[in-house]
């Protein structure tokens, strides 16, 4: 990694084993603490949140402690639920674009392109070639700018403040694409059911492969400060462990499911949108603690950089938008001189567009894990239910399993490598 | 995704097992899905999860939904996948209206569903059996506006605004398990032994 | 909303008689004296704003980026974010507040010392934002007394820092010889801080929010 920038520091580690792997560090110690049995303990309960810094969105942890030691944590939800599905009920397909991003705000793009395919395989409706690439482009963006919060802010958790900045720093130039591209930095309402809310503006190609040099520098100096260094692999390693059987049993998912060992991706599994004609590796761990779902993230985001240069390699030229009027709105010259063009855009924008009575599931592959949209319609414009099946939902709530026993600090780092999100655990 | 025509061979091989047990089935989205009965979903479920060429070991979701046709029962939705097979299976069970909500949890199958049954309950009222801690997830434990996600149940709420900021604002924010509800003496035995033995010495050989 | 700030012309019963800061007992009339000791308390306090960042949801994120490199909260004295609300003088609610979470902000902000201050940072923390349901408080006004609202969804960092701004203008408006200026604004015994007709009214919905209640 030749830096010249940085000193190569003696770390307090055994350093890379023949492979090339970090080894890891055994947990030193002799015997277990003496008890005294003249020394009267009780156990304590403590409330972490709903508002700290530390639990990653308005998450409440009632922990009972025996000393340091977690003996029961609980963590109660709620405190961010919006109403979301209930609301989802209530408008057209369209209209709950803007909706999904402010489930998972972190990944907002992704979000949107999920519910659009869910929509379009309701719908019956086939999009178009340059639309599946540059959703594709969205999905992997997000997934890095997703990653890259969590490497911040599990980092700043366990006492790494840079890295939290560095990470916010590389994210405010994705920001700048997304910006660029649909006017928002971060709810960027980027699909419509049938395609896309606005094609690319001129050179932004050419910004995200600029981008998409640097990510892999800023990954890089974070592994140079991470990786090998002692106190984060004696904070991160034998922590918060799941088997591969428990991590399945309890529904896991995404970047928690890979580090406990289980090879499961929906790209690779159920492919959408071409992903099976991408050349990708997805990383999978081996013990399932902190450390590997961190090993399991930082290189996701380098195979998010290998497939967005592809997809910039392949984008092809055309029109964003299905050629389908009952469902797209027409261009603002035709509406206007143009009387079928009116009725559609007044049906469209008036009625809603209906979709055929059925139901769908669509999983996709979001950053934080098996993202589905199941909508259920029964002829209307308006679904009949619409649900988010919440990845983080499901990986907090292996929390109990995976944190007690530990000390309360290995919590903290616990609860950071969940990777969770409110909004969308909540809705 | 799989050819959207053919269907899952679950779906026949349920029927072929279970009989007058299952309902409907189909595909629907390019999803297979299979009604079952009620009294004998658990017993399906878990021949799903556990027999040998189903190997349904994931829970992917649960949940519920009701039309807003009145006449159609509300039905709780299982989707299941097998990851070793690369396959999804959608089972849902019709709850009648008029008949109590009730249908057996699937936690000691899935743990997964723990909250995902806990959600359900929150939303619609449908209560499971045999679920070691039905209570409300999402919303307050004192909240009785009623199930969100009913039909009946209209957007803003049943009562006004103010009296929603009222009951919200009287909540007791130090609502949480008492000591001795917390005391794991009785659930010791219950837990897995590398819990059991992280308990029992700290964190191993930790000194203080 | 303290009585003497400009802004929302809600009363309250803190003040029926509608008295302004003249004929409120203990004040004192402004002179040179006077002026110049408030110029210096107005100016270390609203230089050195320590906030309360009550962060929910999507605005909390885009706190963070105004707290981070590129926007950095820190050139504006909002150096240390303070996670407890003892040490805290600005509450920002960044983001939505559903119901679940309304006693724990109003508990946070009787928590806080004076003299404090409070930012409605978003749409959602303002009036509820899309959220016009069941699950979500119609504007954190109807809770706590705001300062200065923040739109957007999410606002821009910039536009964050333009509502800072705008609360440190007002805090540099205020005098400490006004004791009814720092009158906390008490939750009565209902609970409530606002009067359920003025809780009503603000969450009314308007516009087109009549018809977005329709399912079918």
């Amino acid at each position: 990694m030749g830096g010249k920038r940085t000193l190569e520091l003696a770390l307090a580690t055994p350093g890379l084993d023949a492979a090339g792997n970090a080894v890891r560090v055994p947990l030193t110690g002799s015997a277990a603490a003496a008890p005294e049995p003249d020394l009267r303990t009780d156990h304590m309960l403590i409330n972490i949140g709903p508002q700290h810094p530390a639990t990653h969105g308005v998450l409440r942890l009632v922990v009972e402690l025996d000393g340091e030691v977690v003996v029961r944590v609980i963590p109660h939800i709620g405190y961010l639920h919006s109403g979301f599905e209930k609301l989802g009920e209530y408008r057209h397909y369209n209209q709950i674009i803007p909706l999904t991003d402010r489930t998972d705000y972190l990944s907002a793009p992704a979000n949107n392109v999920g519910f659009a395919l869910a929509a379009e395989r309701l719908m019956g409706i086939e999009i178009t070639p340059r639309c599946t690439v540059l959703r594709v482009i969205a999905c992997e963006l997000s997934r890095v700018i997703s990653h890259l919060v969590w490497a911040g802010t599990t980092a700043i958790d366990i006492g790494a403040f840079t890295v939290f900045l560095w990470m916010f720093q590389e994210r405010e130039r994705a920001y700048n694409l997304l910006e660029a591209w649909t006017g928002a930095r971060m709810t960027t309402s980027l699909t419509r059911v049938g395609g896309l809310m606005a094609d690319l503006p001129d050179g932004w190609t050419g910004q995200l492969r600029a981008w998409c040099q640097g990510v892999p520098k800023t990954l890089d100096e974070v592994d140079r400060m991470l990786l090998r260094n002692g106190i984060w692999l004696g904070r991160t390693q034998d922590v918060g462990a799941m088997s591969a059987e428990e991590a399945t049993n309890w529904s896991l998912t995404g970047p928690m499911l890979r580090a406990s060992g289980v090879p499961f991706d929906v790209r690779k599994d159920h492919p959408y949108l071409d992903y099976e004609t991408y050349d990708f590796e997805v990383p999978v761990g081996e013990h399932g603690d902190v450390y590997d779902r961190y090993l399991v993230r930082m290189e996701e985001m380098r195979q998010s950089v290998r497939i967005l240069l592809q997809a910039l390699d392949r984008l092809p030229d055309g029109p964003i938008n299905a050629r389908d009027p009952r469902v797209i709105l027409p261009a603002k010259r035709q509406l206007m001189s143009d009387m079928e063009s009116m009725i559609h855009h007044f049906k469209q924008v008036m009625e809603g567009v209906p979709a055929p009575a059925g139901e769908v599931y669509f999983p996709i592959e979001n950053p934080k894990g098996e993202l589905g949209t199941y909508l259920v319609s029964d002829g209307t414009a308006k679904p009949v239910r619409w649900r988010i099946r919440p990845p983080s939902f499901l990986n907090l709530a292996a929390l109990p399993r995976m944190a007690e026993g530990h000390l309360l600090s290995d919590l903290i780092a616990i609860n950071a490598s969940v990777d969770i999100v409110m909004g969308e655990i909540d809705r | 995704m799989s050819d959207a025509a053919i269907p899952n061979p679950s779906a026949a091989t349920l029927r072929a097992r279970f009989g007058a047990s299952i309902g409907a089935s189909g595909v629907v989205g390019g999803d297979t899905i299979v009604h079952v009965v009620r009294d004998r979903a658990h017993e399906i479920l878990a021949w799903l999860r556990d027999a040998p060429g189903e190997r349904y070991d994931y829970l992917v979701d649960v949940t519920a939904v009701e039309y807003r046709d009145r006449e159609r029962p509300l039905e709780v939705v299982y989707q299941l996948r097998s990851i070793p097979r690369a396959a999804m299976l959608r089972v849902k069970i019709d709850l009648a209206r008029d008949h109590a909500l009730v249908v057996d949890s699937v936690v000691d199958l899935w743990q997964g569903a723990n909250w995902l049954e806990r959600e359900v309950y929150d939303m619609f009222g449908i209560r499971f059996r045999g679920h070691p801690d039905l209570r409300r997830i999402l919303m307050w434990e004192t909240y009785d506006e009623g199930y969100p996600l009913r039909k009946d149940f209209p957007l803003r709420g049943r009562f006004s605004r103010a009296e929603q900021v009222r009951r919200a604002l009287a909540a007791d924010l130090s609502a949480h398990y008492s000591l001795d509800e917390l005391s794991i003496a009785e659930a010791y035995d219950a837990l897995p032994a590398d819990m059991r033995e992280r308990l029992a010495t700290g964190r191993e050989g930790e000194e203080w | 909303m303290e009585e003497g700030s400009a802004g929302v012309e809600l009363t309250h019963g803190a003040d029926p008689a509608g008295q302004g800061p003249a004929e409120r007992s203990g004040f004192v009339s402004p002179n040179w004296v006077t002026t110049r000791l408030d110029d210096l308390v107005n100016w270390s306090r609203a230089n050195s704003l320590w906030p309360m960042a009550f962060g929910t949801a999507c605005c909390a994120i885009e706190f963070m980026a105004t707290a981070a490199s590129r926007f950095d909260l820190a050139r504006f004295g909002m150096e240390r974010v303070a996670y407890s609300p003892r040490q805290a003088d600005v509450l920002i609610c960044a983001g939505r507040l559903p119901f679940k979470l309304a006693p724990v902000i109003r508990r946070i902000w009787d928590q806080m010392p004076q003299p404090k201050w409070c930012i409605s940072m978003g749409a959602c923390a303002s009036t509820g934002g899309i959220f016009d349901n069941y699950a979500m408080v119609q504007g954190i006004d109807t809770i706590v007394p705001v300062d200065v609202y923040v739109p957007g969804c999410p606002p821009r960092p910039e536009g964050l820092l333009y509502g800072i701004l705008m609360l440190q203008k007002k805090i540099k408006r205020e005098t400490i010889f006004d004791p009814g200026l720092r009158v906390e604004q008490l939750a009565d015994r209902r609970g409530m801080f606002l009067e359920p007709a003025a809780v009503d009214e603000l969450s009314e919905p308007f516009g087109n929010s009549v018809h977005q209640t329709r399912s079918a």
